[in-house]
Parts: C-alpha cells; structure tokens; sequence
C-alpha cells in the first residue's frame, strides 16, 4: 500500500468521526423545534446548527480528500508527490477543526469587532469558521492541489480524468477566498456568498465527486476508460452548462435585477439533466455486470449515490426552483428537505462508497459482503428520506399558510409553530433522525468489522461474480 | 464514429463551461452595479432618515419598497458616511451573534426564526409608530421576550449594537427584492 493510501484511510476515518459527530448535533438541533426553549441561553439552537452544518462540509471535504489520496497513486503509477508535506497538513487540518469546534461549544459567540471575525465565529451561515481557520483550511486545500498537480507533473500517465480534476482544483481554492470578506452590503455579502456556496456545492463538487465516481466505477466493475472518460466530459459540459447560470436561481430575491428571475430558472430547470445522465451511467454499467461486483456494499452505495443525486438534487430542486414557485418555498423547511436530500444523495453516499473500496483495499479483499452493511444501508437511507419527508411536509405547509396566505410576518411564523401538519413533520423528522443514527451506527460497526471474517464466507459473491 | 472519441465530448465541456462563464462574468458586472447602495436595487445607507413602506405595485406586478418622507431613527439626522459606518457596526453584529443560523435575510440563513428582510415593517411593531420604532425594537434585542411560541435568546448586546441592528433592518427593508417576500403584513392586516 502507497503511503498516499494510508493517508486516505486517515482522512476517510476522520471524516467518519465528523459524519458521527454531524448526526449528533443534527438530533440536537432537531429537538429545538419541538421544545423551543430547549437550553434557551445556554446553547442556543444556532451553536448546535452550526455545528451540524460545518461538520457536514468538513466530513464531506475529508471524505474527498481521502478518496483522491486513496485513488491517485492507481492513476499515476507512483506514490504521491509531496506525501511527507500532506502527512503533516492531514493533522493540522485535524487540528483546526477541534479548536474551532472548541470555541463554537465553549465560547459561542464575541463581540462586533474584527477579533470575533478572526477568532471566534464569522457568523456567516457555512462560513462561521473564524478566519485564521479559514486561512488553514485554504493551506490544506493548496497542498493537495500541490500533490495531484505535481503527481500529475512527475508521472507520464496524465489521463483525462486526472485533467478534469487539475482543473476543479483552481475554482474549488480560489471560490473559498470569499471566507474572509465581511461586507456591510446585504446584497453583495449574498451574492459573493452564493458564488463560494452554489458554486461549490452545485458545481466544482459535482465534478469532484464525478472524478472520484469515475475511478470507483472503473474499480469496482472494470468499466473501461473511455466509456467513464466521456461520461465524465459529458456531465462537466452539463454540470457547469447548466450550473454556472443555474446560480441564478439563489438570486432571485436578494436585491439583485429581475432578469434573474428568468435566467435563474431556465438553467436551474435544466440543472437535472447530468444528474439523469449520471444515473443511466451507472445503471447501464452495473446492468452490464447483472448488478455482481465482488464489493457489494461499494455497487448499492455508488448506485444509492446516482439515485440520491438525481432524485435529491435533481428533482427535490426543481421542485422548489422556479421563481413563481419559490417566491414561496424559498427559506422554508422546504429547502432544508431539498438540502439534506441533495447532500445525502450527491455526496455522502458517494463517500461511504469509496469508503468500502478502501476498506477492502486495505483488508486485501477482492470481494466484501455480510449482513451488517444491508442493515446500515437500509436504515440510514430510510432514516434519511423520512427526514426528508418529514421536512417536505412541514415546508409545503410553511410555504402556503406562513408565506402565501400569512404574508410572512412574524405572526405568521409564530401561527405557523402550532400547525399540526408542521408540527408532525418536525417530530417525523427527529424521529427519523434517530433511525438514521442507528444506520450510522451499523456502518460504523460495519467498516470495523467487514472483511475481517471467515475467508471463504467473504470471498463467495466474487466466485459468483467471475462465473 | 466521433461521439465514441472523449476527445469529442471534451471539447463540449470546455466550450460550455468557458461560454456559461463569460455570461456569468458580464452578468455580475450588471448585477454588482445595480447592487451597490445607491444602484437601482439597494438604497444609500442615509435611507434610514426617512419613512419606509412596502406595497404593491400594479404596474410591476410585485410588492416594492417605497421611501417617503423623513422620518428620524433615535432622533438623529444621520449623513451618509456616519449612516454607513452605524449600519457597517450593525452588519458586525449580526454576524458575531451568528444571526443568520436561526434567521433568514432575503430568505438565505436558518429557518428556526422569522425571516428578516421586512422586520422593520414587521405589524408585530405597529404600536411603535414612527420615530418610536426604533427604540423599541433596540430595546427588544438587549432584553428579548418571548413572542408566541420562541423565546429569542439574549444575546447580550449593548445599546450601541442593538441600535447598529435596528439601523441595519431598517436600511435591508428598503432593499427592492423582485418583491419577496410576497404580500407582506397584508393578512395581518385585514
């Protein structure tokens, strides 16, 4: 194993530990809408939302790293360039992170002066880190641009996956240059913020994950290159086609012109189409293989991952997109629906597919399978879309009764906490909450577990899959 | 044939995403132009000094903000360079006190609290008329109480920051937003 790899296993276990840590202040947060006064000036439901939603972007970001350093050296045909540099990052990373977590628990909140800025909390939602972690965040992002960059530079085999992830790289670090800013101007704070957080999440991550799902595919059913390389060139000419305009859609509302309105909504209309092509991908490729792979926790993952993506961000944003429709849905449970639909589908369950391939790369094992990863899969996918439903019902009602008849106000969210349909589906959300962390559960006990049993138990789906 | 070459699908992802670029590039100049105080769709900052509504407006077809007369918020004329420096103080607490992870502003943040993009129009304040209002909701950020079913946090702000956030959500709900949120305070106030 390259050492590259066993930094992987670092960064894909560390971004484990966060994934554990996001569901636990995910339940928490839950339990606010429920009980409103729940540790009312104490920790107040924004300190456990953001936590909830800056472990989601860090595991996530960890997960990629991981599945970069874990794959690269395959795709190069040697160790990676400047592993001894990313060594020392991987724990200054680690570092980081427990500090700001640290002070987001402990100290909360400062003053308005630039040193809450710096060192306590930004305050700006996904962007709380304060800056001197975002200064860290963006040396880490600098020395794995560094080590495929220079990988790709010292290796003779430059494929055209390798290029398009090159590519990402430079919007992926310069996008996160807008940590730092604070701007008085509303408007411009916004749409400044929207480039970092649309630009990442619904593009250069997309294409991300489409690199990493690129190399997992060839693995785990041998597609061969050229068929997953012009997959791949299709969906970066759909993805940033569709996505880099489509970003118009979070500009409909926040001072910017109307010709917004309908730009935003054209491309966002058609921001499904790669996701469809991503899903036809993988079902034309598994199909071609009669759904055997050796790894069958990787082949329901990666295809969970086409499905989720496709149905969570695809459809679960169309939904809500069209400005004659989100005029209403916009900033209602609706969209935290849509969030943790996309984000699960889009990318957690890419991860926890390049998770298994690692986990069988390192055990040495062609072939995993067993009990504990069905029941995992089944909880944590149920979990997830009866929170997603849970929070579909409440924001519908939301959007018609606060929003459409109620006009907004305050009275109208106020009346809106005692509707029985919002009530039920915030209690069907934390419920469903708790499901999904029994899945979390299971996988973990899973991954620990899973191919280090019996031999020829293990080893009986790849037989099946060779015949 | 060509399409079974990457090369040809290649050359439609840098086409496509160098073209959607450019446009993006030449639409955020328009759109940072239109966004800056003073620009078609974001007031100076000195808007504070004066009355604020928002109605319909049949010809747009959408709610808009409109600015009438004076109005004085803390019985103080503010100039433009101290309106902005009172309303920069106002967005430093909104962010130290994380705001926007229970609130929305323009509908983006958290969905635990009220958006507050038309706060200050809010009918909740209907009783504080005038220049009234702004004492009022200052002294409501210093020492929250419970409105209906949330209890707002304190979050120990001084006299100078809340009155910075009331001069702040004073200024946003001047902010011409293609007209969100739709038909604000008017069930309230039938």
């Amino acid at each position: 194993m390259y050492r590259s790899q066993r930094l992987a296993l670092r960064y894909l276990t560390a971004a484990m530990v966060l994934f554990g840590l996001m569901v636990v202040f995910g339940i928490l947060a839950s339990i606010y809408y429920v009980h409103p006064t729940f540790l009312l000036n104490t920790f107040n439901f924004n300190t456990a939302k953001i936590l909830h939603i800056n472990t989601l972007i860090i595991w996530h970001l960890m997960g990629f790293f991981g599945a970069v350093y874990w794959f690269l050296p395959g795709e190069t045909g040697r160790e990676v360039e400047g592993i001894a540099l990313a060594e020392i990052m991987f724990w200054v990373f680690c570092a980081a992170v427990a500090i700001v977590a640290a002070v987001f628990i402990f100290v909360q909140y400062g003053a308005s002066d630039e040193f809450s800025m710096w060192f306590i909390n930004q305050g700006r939602k996904y962007v709380e880190a304060p800056r001197w972690a975002a200064i860290g965040i963006l040396a880490v992002a600098l020395v794995f641009g560094y080590n495929v960059v220079a990988s790709a530079v010292k290796s003779t085999r430059r494929s055209g996956i390798l290029m398009v992830l090159i590519f990402d790289l430079i919007p992926l670090v310069v996008l996160y240059l807008d940590a730092f800013p604070a701007m008085t101007d509303m408007s411009k704070d916004l749409f400044w913020w929207w480039w970092l957080v649309h630009l990442w999440v619904e593009a250069t991550w997309e294409i991300l994950i489409g690199c990493i799902m690129a190399w997992a595919l060839m693995e785990l059913l041998g597609t061969s290159r050229r068929v997953v390389e012009s997959w791949l060139y299709v969906e970066v000419a759909l993805v940033l086609g569709t996505g880099i305009l489509g970003l118009g859609h979070h500009y409909f509302w926040i001072g910017t012109p109307g010709y917004w309105l309908g730009i935003g909504g054209f491309f966002s209309a058609l921001e499904p189409l790669p996701l469809l092509g991503m899903v036809i991908h993988a079902i034309y490729d598994s199909g071609t293989r009669h759904l055997r792979a050796g790894n069958r926790p990787a082949l329901y993952w990666t295809l969970a991952e086409a499905f989720g993506n496709f149905i969570g961000a695809g459809v679960w944003g169309f939904m809500m997109t069209l400005p004659q429709i989100n005029l209403y849905s916009h900033g209602t449970q609706w969209t935290a629906s849509h969030g943790h639909f996309a984000f699960w589908g889009a990318y957690s369950c890419g991860v926890i597919a390049v998770l298994y391939l690692a986990v069988a790369g390192s055990r040495e094992r062609k072939a995993l399978d067993g009990r504990a990863w069905k029941w995992s899969f089944a909880l944590l996918n149920l979990g997830m879309l009866g929170m997603v439903g849970g929070l579909l019902v409440a924001g519908m009602d939301q959007a018609f009764f606060e929003r459409a008849l109620g006009g907004s106000t305050w009275g109208a969210f106020i009346a809106l906490q005692h509707r029985p349909w919002y009530v039920e589906g915030m209690w069907t959300r934390m419920g469903f909450g708790v499901l999904f962390a029994a899945g979390y559960a299971m996988l973990m006990y899973d991954v620990l577990t899973i191919g280090k049993r019996r031999r020829g138990e293990a080893e009986e789906p790849l037989k099946e899959a060779a015949a | 044939m060509y399409t079974r070459d990457p090369a040809f699908w290649r050359a439609g992802a840098i086409a496509s995403t160098l073209f959607m670029s450019a446009v993006l590039v030449i639409l955020a100049v328009n759109s940072l132009d239109a966004i800056t105080p003073g620009g078609s769709h974001v007031p100076l900052y000195d808007v504070i000094n004066n009355q604020i509504s928002y109605s319909y407006d049949s010809a747009r077809g959408e709610y808009v903000p409109k600015i009438g007369g004076q109005e004085l918020l803390f019985n103080h004329e503010y100039s433009e360079t101290e309106a902005k420096a009172l309303i920069g103080k106002g967005k430093m607490v909104i962010q130290s006190r994380a705001c926007m992870d229970c609130h929305t502003f323009f509908g983006n943040g958290a969905y635990y609290a009220p958006d507050l993009t038309r706060a200050w129009l809010d009918p909740v304040w209907a009783e504080y008329p005038g220049t009234k209002r702004g004492d009022a909701m200052a002294a409501f950020l210093m020492h929250p109480f419970r409105l209906g079913y949330h209890e707002m946090p304190n979050l120990h702000l001084s006299r100078d920051e809340a009155q910075a956030a009331v001069a702040y959500l004073k200024w946003m709900s001047a902010v011409d937003t293609n007209g969100f949120p739709n038909g604000f305070g008017v069930a309230q106030a039938k």
